[in-house]
């Protein structure tokens, strides 16, 4: 591989999911990897996170022309053939122009065929505000996806379980969306285990605490522990719960935490209504209403399409300052 | 260079085309006795175009088809008995009811997808032929679809895709010159969808699809290209849909003379005379055929009404692998 690891005991995202395509594909030869621009000719990649895989697998590494709809169909069609594509949507806002075979095909083929059929492949996108891209090239749309049945949603953020949950994802039997964050691709942490998957629907306790359960994924887990440590120094004590996989949540390990705590809030980066934290909220009431010590907070971006500017883009986001005062508020 | 086809191939062309046409035609005297209930979307007209082609096709050839598609499956060798309980909703069915006349699937006659979803078949034949010719197992993908579904992007897209990567894929356009009310020529900015081939570089045959020589000679030709690493070809196929676009539809949109030619270039007489002309076989001899594919059509009736309907508990399993979430 041409990626260097940045430092021998630590690892980024993005060679964390080298590395797992690279270890699946070797695994397994029908593991086979397609979307625009990721082969070596045109850049292994908008994130480099397919780089020198074309070069060691050769035709199973395919850049394709510019026609969402028509790849995407095409992994839908190639896994139903018991083969396991994954392919790369540039980025997720371009996932609109490709619905139809995710959501009409992916999704329902194992249902519509009576449980004949499968499909076996993993989405990868990617997305997040920061870069000042805009109202077209930064939203989070996993609600979406969560919204139908028959797909699985995976958020990871950090380098060990990128790694494990794609090749979780790879070796799945159904079809994955797997988002990938832009502004945690290059953080260090630790080390993946190679060769070892994590399975799919496990979320992780991140922090362990007594007070609080915050709750979030991708982006979040980067606010979460600045939060929760500044929050320690007032004696408040933050539980973080890393969902890892959005759907199908764990709710054992949600409800296991949200016990303890009595008080939940949850954070993520897609526009608060109708969103992730919504559907968290209501399990959580349906299940430990009566345990609860305050009502549930969702800290979440606007209801609005990510802006351009600098200030505003800032201003879209949620801000350490609104998840500490969240929390703050469970605790009155 | 191709050969025509001998007798044998040519009875069984004609056998399939009797299948698909008393099998349409049960379907509907069923749904309008009360004792089916479905969207229906008949291809009565139609069935020479997949009965001409699939006498070309191995049985691990893989068909994609649409919501008009029974005679896709019954000509690729879908059983029809257990498209006759799919239609009854039994837990005998292709997919124990939960698909429906849009969305049959049975891999073991190569059926792997048939969408309701105008031009989605497209780019899933494309996958389907990717895994063709990564494995190199020899597989040809024939994927069908209507003229209307030649002006949505994924046709587009996947006709470049499928040129760019040569994939072993046959496009099968069975222009029946309506989409739901809407003309050809209302919709559709060419006179002939098979030139529209050209822009992908792919070679686009435009044939009668009431013909069965020449939906035979055609396929042939793009089936042999595929098998052989050619790449992809279109096929557009001149026909008819006698029955409007969903059984209930008035067809008040047809004009009467249009309507008429059509019923006069109905293929299946049109293919019985000329079988018979040429010394294929005799009246008496096409009769025994049609008679044996209805004993068949009853069977196949009985089998669905015999068997049991599909476990209400099914509604949530098949959603993922291990029935959870
Ligand atoms: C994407 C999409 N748009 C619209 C429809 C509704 N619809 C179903 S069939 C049809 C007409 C398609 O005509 P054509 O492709 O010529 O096929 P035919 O029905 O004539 O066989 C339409 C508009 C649909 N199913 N899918
Ligand atoms: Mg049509």
């Amino acid at each position: 591989m041409t990626i260097q690891t940045s430092k021998a005991d630590k690892a980024t995202i993005v060679q964390a999911l080298n590395w797992a395509l690279d270890d699946a594909m070797a695994a397994d030869d029908q593991v086979i990897v397609f979307g625009e621009e990721v082969a070596d000719p045109e850049g292994g990649g908008l994130m480099k996170v397919t780089q020198g895989l074309s070069t060691k697998y050769g035709s199973r590494v395919r850049s394709t022309p510019i026609s969402e709809m028509a790849f995407t169909g095409a992994a839908v069609g190639a896994a139903i053939t018991g083969m396991r594509p994954v392919i790369e949507i540039m980025l997720m806002n371009f996932l609109a122009v490709c619905m139809d075979p995710i959501t009409n095909h992916a999704a329902k083929l194992r249902f519509m065929s009576g449980g004949q059929t499968s499909v076996p492949m993993v989405i990868r996108t990617m997305t997040g505000s920061g870069f000042q891209t805009g109202g077209q090239h930064s939203d989070f749309l996993e609600a979406w996806f969560c919204h139908t049945p028959g797909i699985k949603v995976v958020m990871p953020s950090n380098a060990a379980d990128a790694y494990g949950l794609m090749l979780g994802a790879i070796r799945d039997p159904d079809p994955v969306l797997f988002v990938e964050h832009l502004l945690s691709y290059w953080t260090p942490g630790e080390p993946p285990e190679r060769g070892k998957a994590i399975a799919l629907g496990k979320a992780r306790i991140a922090r362990p605490g007594r007070d609080v359960t915050l709750i979030g994924y991708s982006r979040s887990m980067m606010d979460l522990p600045v939060v929760a440590q500044k929050l320690a120094g007032d004696g408040i004590d933050c539980e973080i719960v890393d969902l890892r996989t959005v759907s199908p949540l764990d709710m054992d390990t949600i409800l296991g935490s949200v016990r303890k705590t009595g008080r939940v809030v949850i954070v993520h980066e897609a526009v608060k209504s109708f969103g992730v934290g919504a559907e968290v909220a209501s399990r959580i009431y349906e299940s430990l209403f009566r345990e609860l010590k305050a009502p549930i907070a969702r800290v979440a971006s606007k209801d609005a399409p990510v802006p351009f500017a600098k200030h505003l883009e800032a201003a879209f986001l949620y801000s350490h300052a609104e998840i500490e005062a969240a929390v703050r508020g469970t605790l009155l | 260079m191709n050969a025509a086809p001998d007798s044998r191939t040519l009875l069984a062309i004609y056998r399939k085309m009797s299948a698909i046409k008393h099998n349409d035609e049960r379907f509907i005297s069923t749904m309008l006795a009360g004792r089916l209930s479905m969207p229906y979307y008949s291809a009565r007209g139609q069935e020479c175009i997949p009965a001409a082609i699939s006498v070309l096709l191995r049985d691990d050839d893989y068909l994609v088809t649409i919501y008009r598609g029974v005679h896709d499956m019954i000509a690729k060798g879908v059983p029809p008995r257990l498209i006759w309980a799919e239609f009854a909703g039994r837990s005998t069915g292709t997919c124990k009811g939960k698909g429906g006349p849009m969305h049959v699937t049975h891999p073991e006659s190569g059926c792997m997808v048939t969408t309701g979803i105008v031009g989605a078949g497209m780019p899933i034949g494309c996958g389907l032929a990717l895994s063709a010719q990564l494995r190199g197992d020899g597989r040809v993908t024939v994927t069908n679809f209507g003229d209307g579904a030649s002006n949505i992007g994924a046709f587009h897209e996947s006709m470049n895709l499928a040129s760019v990567w040569k994939l072993p894929l046959v496009f099968v356009c069975q222009n029946n010159r309506y989409a739901e009310h809407t003309a050809l020529a209302t919709g559709t900015s060419i006179e002939r969808i098979a030139d529209r081939a050209a822009s992908y570089g792919m070679p686009g045959l435009h044939v009668d699809g009431n013909d069965p020589l020449a939906v035979y000679a055609a396929a042939q030709e793009a089936i042999e290209r595929a098998r052989s690493g050619g790449g992809p070809t279109l096929i557009e196929a001149m026909t008819f849909r006698f029955n409007g676009h969903l059984i209930g539809d008035s067809g008040d949109y047809i004009p009467k003379p249009e309507y008429a030619a059509a019923v006069a270039a109905d293929p299946y007489p049109r293919y019985r005379r000329w079988l018979a002309d040429n010394g294929h076989a005799n009246a008496g001899e096409l009769d025994a055929i049609d008679a044996a594919i209805k004993a068949e059509v009853d069977a196949a009736m009985q089998f669905a009404f015999d068997s049991p309907l599909t476990d209400v508990a099914e509604v949530t399993r098949d959603v993922f692998a291990d029935h959870a979430a």
